[in-house]
């Protein structure tokens, strides 16, 4: 099926106002030899009915778990009903980047409110419309960093999710940075004494991540303290947003830039995409900070609305002197993330709280099974790293009983001696902890 | 219209979350206190409160589901429902990006296909799907262009770029450390092929094209464009954000292009959602594709497998695979419509454009007097000269007909630009209401500049101070 | 129409403005023609204090919701002063883009480098010629 409406009759007429025989004449700019003369190599076309027992099919052929015990950068939260009603209005989502203010009021109005919201869960005083994720949040936040300060050494913690330290690592080689890297310490948290040694005038960005890749939470406040000390730039990441209902605010604790993902507010899994690039900073960095940012006005008659606002930051402007070249962002992404904020409300503390207790049970449930214990001392969110008999054995009896395992640590951290990474949100119940629990027995 | 913030009261509640059936140790003794937040300012109001905010505020935005869309250079066509509810399916949905592959050959069947058809429709060996945007796709094309020449040991330091180019392929090229040099267009709104020879030093990486480009016309010179490239040792890179105009008719790998990045959400239909998520893979010849992003997905017998064994890669772009539930729906799209439907979409599409530049020729300036492809440009200059009226007046007055005004002031070498891109799934009469409305503006900007100059009338708010927005930022609320 | 640009001053193809002040520095700015051009001023990026800066070299940016320029230093110099009051009113450049909508005081290296620079006629010239 395809959706062009045109009849033969609508085709002829509108070729004759524009005074051509047929549709050939229309492309005749391309040379001859160029042009196709037979179709495509592709699959014969599905009606609606046939696209629909195919894709359904496809879907089938993948196989949901029970449970998932994975986090490592993707959770599965609950998703209020309420989300998936609003950003199905087709009025957002089959709209366009809110270039034209007065007829766009409705998603203006809901970016500002999200931007809001997470100037508040973060403690900043500016957060912009989204990026593609949390990985490139992160890497555009230290290229900022860089460009800001004339400065092309980046140190990014090794507890900093693997995924974006490589995506950090790509944008700084295409710039031109070098990246170097804190080892963490026997709680699980970023080596500070190392941060030390390693910070000198060439650094223009620390870049962490809190809770970290092991779930263990970093204390940020002395971390700022060390980089500003150096005139660098202090970069906090999250993976799980849900943290935020509890932990203290990265901005509060000296932060210049919080950057995260936000996939957990309201959000599938969506095998990996599309998820939420959270980026917050301080107001120094308002007028340099890439992506969409909405902003309060009036309109001529003094009614409050709002618009897109300092757009010559951005590349349709300021074009080769961009500091980054985003246009299209993850919008309803983001539309989501908010309506889930307004649905919890501070009920996300609650739910923050219960995510802490679960990964808490499974934690020590499984730290009484012989050869299993807890890899780090450090206090942790809803994540948490082991070290187990066999890793690879672990995971391969949960999957066989229908289960998605935990992360196993051995390729990303070698230097662990094997290890696993699980996470307990609010959607494990304590029937399939035990059950997990039970098949490591 | 009030904020959400505004419309908070303390105590109240929509999200219930269920009772613990774990022990409930206090925060402090498992975390420490010194790492807990004081305070949590979020809104609080009931279900039906925040079902009423969000309603309200939808029915202030205006999707392609209520009404035409001609922005030039965003392909605003219509979102096909079946897509969404396709990408619904929990098979999709509820996957972990780290689920085991046995767990996940559905989805990895679908990307591998996808990346199969992409390739065929472009002309292309291979396709990454990682990229989040079409932007993104630029950036990991340029990376492509940089780690060719590092792999051969050359230093290149610039690539070139037309006058007429969207402003993230400046930018993109200059995020990877390139120089940009402009290349003029010609009076008749193609690459002036004299001064890129001029441009064209063994410095030159690469040229970066848009085809047709942001006037709506293909580039005429296209081979020998091509040539003067090659012969250079440079690689031609396709912005195929336009791509819209040509599926199905030529393709861009025949064209002599070495790189492509598509934007799904345009030429494939996936919906814009009032500013993403859309979704930039890239494709490239042969010789390129030992460059792609990992990890790459691969088929071995009939198992689809992920694999990071591509050591010349330019590495991760961003984390986790890309936007999987886009490609869904992209998937959806190329699988309905078969290659015949592919080919009556840049069909309709030109059609569609050079038939609304039929219909507006006379009552608004032609920037350029030609064949357009999927797209044409006018000039508001003439409404200027004679009233006074600004193609930024014309565009708000549309808004009071009830359509999305064209996308305007771009490109930049044309003065007072008004870029019209219809589509291929508009109606005649959709198109016919569109240039009548056009076409009254324009006798009302002779008539009664005034009343042009001062639109929108009918919308929910009146233009808006951006100056204002600008000088004294207020991005986020403080008062409650 | 744009104001006449005064005598008491030399003018750049760019459309700045240098004034000596006595004592070997000069104010300068950007021209009335120039702020016409730009419409609504809504932000000037000024430049830090005791920046050393060559002529011709972007020492400023001035950015209107639509577009954003550079500033080129007129002459060559150390930045001595810049107009703090731009921060709160950058429509200073607009409403007096010769007197308050000043951007910044430089220090000649090379006073020679003023009389390369055009007068107040050459200017008006060179924008009849030049609008854009």
């Amino acid at each position: 099926m395809d959706y062009v409406p045109h009849t033969p009759e609508d085709q002829k007429e509108m070729l004759r106002t524009i005074g051509v025989e047929a549709l050939e004449a229309l492309f005749t700019d391309i040379p001859e030899k160029y042009r196709l003369k037979g179709l495509l190599e592709l699959p014969a076309p599905l009606a609606e009915q046939e696209i629909w027992q195919h894709m359904s099919r496809l879907a089938a052929s993948n196989r949901l778990p029970g449970a998932t015990l994975t986090g490592a950068g993707a959770y599965r939260h609950y998703i209020p009903a309420v989300v998936s009603h609003v950003v199905g209005r087709s009025e957002f989502y089959t709209a366009y980047t809110p270039y034209q203010a007065e007829i766009s009021q409705g998603i203006l109005q809901a970016i500002y409110e999200y931007q809001t919201m997470i100037t508040r869960l973060t403690g900043t005083q500016v957060a912009n419309a989204s990026m593609y994720d949390g990985a490139t949040a992160m890497a555009e936040a230290a290229v900022l960093s860089a460009k800001s300060l004339g400065r092309s050494r980046l140190l990014a913690a090794r507890t900093v999710h693997p995924e974006y330290r490589k995506v950090v690592g790509t944008y700084a080689w295409a710039n031109g940075y070098e990246c170097a890297e804190i080892p963490f310490s026997p709680t699980g948290q970023l080596d500070r004494d190392a941060l030390r040694e390693l910070l000198d005038d060439r650094a223009a960005a620390v870049l962490v991540q809190s809770p970290n890749f092991f779930g263990v939470i970093e204390d940020i406040g002395p971390l700022a303290e060390l980089t500003h000390r150096r005139g660098a730039l202090l970069v906090a990441g999250f993976s799980d947003p849900t943290s935020l209902g509890i932990l203290k605010a990265p901005g509060d604790a000296g932060a210049d830039f919080v950057v995260g993902e936000g996939q957990g507010f309201g959000n599938p899994l969506n095998y990996g995409g599309p998820y939420l690039g959270i980026l917050a900073s301080t107001e120094a960095f308002m007028r340099k900070i890439p992506g969409r940012l909405v902003g309060a006005t009036v309109d001529r008659e003094g009614r409050r609305g709002y618009v897109l606002t300092l757009q010559t930051r951005e590349q349709h402007i300021r074009r080769e002197k961009a500091t980054s070249n985003i246009c299209s962002n993850e919008a309803l992404c983001m539309l989501a993330a908010a309506v889930y904020l307004a649905v919890l409300g501070k009920n996300l503390i609650k739910l923050a709280a219960l995510n802490v207790w679960k990964a808490n049970y499974l934690k020590e449930a499984l730290a009484a099974l012989p050869g299993w214990r807890p890899l780090f001392t450090g206090p942790v969110y809803n994540e948490f790293a082991m070290s187990c008999p066999d890793a690879r054995e672990a995971n391969r009896r949960w999957e066989r009983a229908g289960l998605i395992g935990g992360y196993d640590l051995s390729k990303d951290y070698p230097e662990l001696g094997g290890g696993i990474l699980l996470c307990a949100t609010e959607m494990l119940r304590r029937e399939d902890m035990d059950k997990a629990v039970a098949l490591m027995k | 219209m009030e904020l959400i913030f505004e419309k908070s009261r303390p105590g109240r509640t929509a999200g219930a979350i269920p009772a613990g059936d774990v022990p409930e140790t206090p925060l402090e003794t498992l975390i420490g206190a010194e790492y807990l937040r004081d305070a949590l300012n979020l809104p609080e109001l009931a279900e039906v409160d925040i079902v009423r905010h969000y309603t309200r505020l939808a029915r202030r935005n205006f999707g392609v589901d209520v009404g035409f869309y001609p922005l030039g250079s965003c392909t605003m066509k219509y979102n096909p429902k079946i897509h969404e509810s396709v990408a619904g399916l929990d098979g999709f949905t509820a996957l972990h990006p780290y689920a085991p592959e046995a767990f996940a050959q559905g989805n990895l069947q679908l990307l591998y296909e996808l990346a199969g058809y992409l390739s065929e429709i472009c002309g292309m060996a291979d396709f990454t799907l990682q990229p989040a945007a079409g932007a993104h796709g630029e950036l990991a094309g340029v990376m492509i262009i940089k780690k060719h020449f590092e792999r051969k040991g050359q230093r290149r330091s610039t690539i070139l770029i037309p006058d007429t180019a969207h402003g993230t392929n400046p930018a993109s090229v200059a995020l990877c450390g390139f120089q940009v040099a402009t290349v003029r267009s010609d009076e008749e709104g193609g690459i002036d092929i004299r001064h890129l020879r001029e441009l064209m030093t063994g410095d030159v990486a690469g040229l970066m094209l848009t085809n047709p480009n942001t006037l709506g016309l293909f580039e005429r010179n296209i081979e020998e464009v091509a040539d003067v490239v090659h012969r250079n040792g440079g690689l031609l890179y396709c912005d195929g954000a336009n791509a819209n105009a040509l599926v199905g008719i030529t393709r861009p790998g025949d064209l002599g292009f070495d790189i492509i990045q598509l934007n799904l959400h345009k030429t494939f239909s996936t919906p814009h959602g009032s500013g993403g998520p859309g979704s930039g893979p890239v494709g490239v010849k042969r010789n390129l594709v030992p460059f792609l992003p990992v990890p790459r997905v691969v088929k071995r017998g009939k198992q689809y497998r992920w694999s990071d064994d591509f050591p010349h890669s330019i590495g991760r772009v961003r984390a986790f695979h890309g936007n999987f539930n886009v490609m869904v729906k992209a998937y959806t799209y190329i699988r309905s419509l078969g290659a015949a439907g592919i080919r009556r979409v840049s069909e309709n599409a030109v059609l569609n454009a050079n038939y609304v530049k039929e219909r507006l020729r006379g009552h608004y300036r032609l920037a350029y007097d030609r064949v357009c492809m999927h797209e044409c440009v006018f000039t508001g200059e003439r409404q200027l000269q004679e009233s006074g009226v600004h193609t930024t007046d014309i565009a708000k007055r549309l808004l009071d007909y009830g359509f999305h005004p064209p996308t305007i002031y771009f490109p930049l070498i044309v003065r007072e630009a008004i870029m019209i891109e219809p589509t291929e799934t508009e109606s005649k009469e959709t198109l016919d209401e569109f240039c009548e409305a056009m076409i009254s503006i324009a006798r009302e900007a002779k008539e009664n500049p005034e009343l042009v100059r001062s639109a929108p009338l009918t919308t929910p708010v009146r233009r808006l101070d951006d100056v204002l927005a600008a000088r004294k930022p207020d991005v986020c609320w403080t008062l409650c | 129409m744009a104001k006449p640009s005064p005598q008491d001053r030399r003018y750049t193809k760019e459309h700045e403005w240098a004034k000596p002040d006595g004592g070997g520095t000069v104010t300068m700015g950007i021209t009335d023609h120039a702020q016409e051009l730009l419409t609504d001023v809504v932000y000037v990026e000024l430049p830090a204090v005791g920046r050393r800066v060559r002529q011709q070299e972007p020492i400023a940016v001035v950015e209107s919701v639509k577009s954003v320029s550079d500033v080129y230093a007129p002459v060559s110099g150390e930045v001595v002063e810049v107009n703090q009051a731009l921060e709160a009113a950058p429509e200073l450049v607009n409403k007096d883009a010769f007197g308050a909508g000043w951007i910044a005081k430089i220090r000649m290296e090379a006073p020679a480098e003023l009389d390369g620079l055009m007068t107040a006629e050459q200017y008006e010239e060179h924008i009849k010629t030049n609008p854009h």
